[in-house]
């Protein structure tokens, strides 16, 4: 079957944030100015109600959907985003803004501090889930929508869509959260800070500031093996390599790679490197450590001016961010009477699987937002 | 056209949409693919959500539009405040909870009212494989054998009444089914359905 590609796309920056109008961070620190690297696909509707911003998880950009000039590779949600995809291009104006503190486009510690003209390294100032927000905010109103039909994402995006609707509630019409939680537990803490510990103890790390010099590579690829084995699940690791062996006939009682799995662990983080900055990975690791929409409150009661619908997706082998945490999430938002929908899917990939094509999750969200949209059309009427 | 009259809904999904008063807040337990949550939400303007622990069966909810939590009955019931509905739901369903009494106890909590339709185990068909056949009955409404069936609980509709009776639950209304019209005349014997509107 031919269908609609989406095609070339390309990503736009937006300037904000200039001094003296820095953004205030959750520290009490300025940032400012910022840049905002996003993307959009499909076209705004007159009246803007046809809006859904798309956050992405902590290693992910603005680049959603669609190729850039020249690439292979088409952005990392784009089994989702596409004329006739559950995010209907013909239908919605999809956002994708690349968050704060990353390195593909939006201000982080790879880019260059305006006061010293050097890269910030680590006089970047921390930064949280809600700051991520933030600035995405100060895209949407730059943007002129007033409320969006829609805020989405997976994991880390997931927390965002969350934040999003606790911070600005009558921003926002609906949300679908995946694969996430209402905030960090030991468990997802204790991976991240081996994680940073890895590249921390990098000697090529130089206490962040190696840029323009040799990079902490090691270190990098090891946190991102940390990671990847979180992202899978014992089933699909199985599945996919068993013990097998990588290129020989019998293990070799040295500590070459013999199996499989490591071959691949080690391709992973050494791709990594290649894309990913370490001192933005010690940063947004960071924030999602300090992610607690609670903040020792209790849930029901920050989600008492929700007025969002919801939708809220888990997957079966996710066990790093577990059907029961997205419970939790359902429970508190059912206390407060917010009309929520609640699907476990049943799938073996693990906490990536809101990444892989998945049909129940293309066909709840498909609906739920035909949902969202005539609910919106009909209420945005005079 | 009264949605009674509809010759394209369920039987039993007709009796409850006249059972149930225009726009009220309904909870549908074991809502299975939503048809009579739809109905409830379209023809008599009621705001529902149902319960189902069936992950096929929750696509066809969301694909009608019907909101809907992953989750079995009791877990599913617990955070809903008192009274919160105006109808609670247990269609079809009861027989396949393992302790009907709680859920149906949990239901008058969470509801102002509560819509019990259960089969009837001792419809006359029954008692005839029981009685000449000695076997355990297998007929079009409880189509399964002993080794394969996913319910639970059996009763009869007196079984329930005096269920109904001894935990104080007041019977508002009660509905007796047949296979294509109500059954007036000795339902316990003639009945496949019943459905119990109660009260606490």
């Amino acid at each position: 079957m031919a269908t609609k590609q989406l095609g070339i796309v390309t990503t736009q920056y937006f300037q904000c944030a200039e001094p003296p109008d820095e953004l205030v961070l959750k520290s009490g620190e300025r940032l400012g100015p910022i840049t905002i690297a996003y993307e959009t696909y499909g076209p705004l509707n007159p009246e803007k109600t046809n809006a859904i911003l798309i956050c992405h998880a902590l290693t992910g950009d603005a680049h959603a959907a669609g190729f850039h000039e020249n690439d292979s590779k088409p952005g990392w949600w784009d089994t989702m985003i596409g004329p006739g995809k559950p995010f209907d291009t013909d239908r919605y104006f999809i956002i994708c803004a690349n968050v704060i503190g990353s390195c593909k486009g939006s201000t982080g510690p790879s880019s260059v501090n305006p006061k010293t003209g050097k890269p910030y390294s680590l006089n970047f100032p921390v930064i949280t889930i809600q700051d991520m927000v933030n600035a995405q905010k100060l895209l949407i109103d730059h943007l002129g929508i007033s409320k969006l039909l829609c805020v989405t994402g997976g994991s880390m995006g997931g927390m965002q869509s969350l934040t999003w609707a606790v911070m600005y509630p009558q921003m926002i019409h609906s949300v679908i959260a995946i694969a996430t939680n209402y905030r960090h537990n030991a468990l997802q803490i204790a991976f991240h800070e081996v994680g940073r510990q890895a590249i921390m103890s990098d000697p090529d790390w130089q206490n962040g500031d190696y840029y323009g010099k040799s990079i902490p590579a090691r270190g990098l690829a090891v946190s991102r093996m940390i990671g990847h084995i979180t992202y899978m699940s014992e089933k699909s690791m199985e599945e996919k390599f068993g013990r097998k062996l990588f290129s020989k006939e019998r293990v070799g009682y040295d500590f070459s790679v013999d199996f499989e799995v490591s071959k691949y662990l080690r391709y992973r983080g050494d791709s990594f490197v290649q894309r990913f900055d370490a001192n933005s990975y010690l940063y947004i690791t960071k924030a999602l450590d300090y992610f607690d929409l609670t903040e020792e409150r209790n849930l029901d009661a920050v989600f008492k001016n929700i007025q969002s619908k919801f939708l809220v997706i888990s997957f079966t082998s996710d066990w790093l961010y577990p059907p029961h945490q997205s419970m939790k999430i359902v429970r508190a938002l059912k206390i407060n009477d917010v009309d929520v929908s609640y699907i476990e899917i049943n799938s073996s990939y693990g906490h990536d699987a809101f990444l892989m094509e998945n049909a129940g999750q293309a066909h709840v969200i498909e609906h739920f937002l035909a949902r969202m949209l005539l609910e919106r059309k009909n209420t945005a009427m005079p | 056209m009264t949605p009674g009259n509809k010759p394209d809904i369920r039987l039993d999904y007709q009796i409850i949409l006249q059972l149930v008063a225009t726009r009220s807040r309904v909870l549908d337990l074991g809502c299975g693919d939503g048809e009579l949550l739809y109905h409830l939400i379209h023809q008599k303007q009621c705001q529902g959500t149902g319960i189902e622990i069936d992950e096929k069966a929750i696509y066809s909810c969301i694909e009608r539009g019907v909101t809907v939590l992953h989750s079995d009955i009791i877990t599913g019931l617990k955070d809903f405040s008192d009274k919160r509905f105006d109808y609670v739901i247990l269609n079809e369903s009861l027989q396949q909870v393992l302790n009907p009494q709680a859920a149906i106890l949990a239901a008058l909590r969470v509801g102002k009212n509560v819509i019990v339709g259960i089969p009837n185990f001792c419809h006359m068909s029954a008692r005839f494989q029981i009685f000449f056949r000695g076997r355990v009955p297998v007929t079009a409404e409880l189509p399964y054998e002993w080794y394969n069936t996913p319910n639970l609980r059996f009763s009869s509709l007196k079984d329930f009444r005096s269920f109904c009776r001894n935990n104080a639950i007041t019977i508002v209304k009660e509905r007796d089914l047949g296979r294509h019209q109500e059954e007036h005349l000795l339902p316990n014997l003639f009945a496949h359905i019943g459905i119990f509107l109660l009260r606490q």
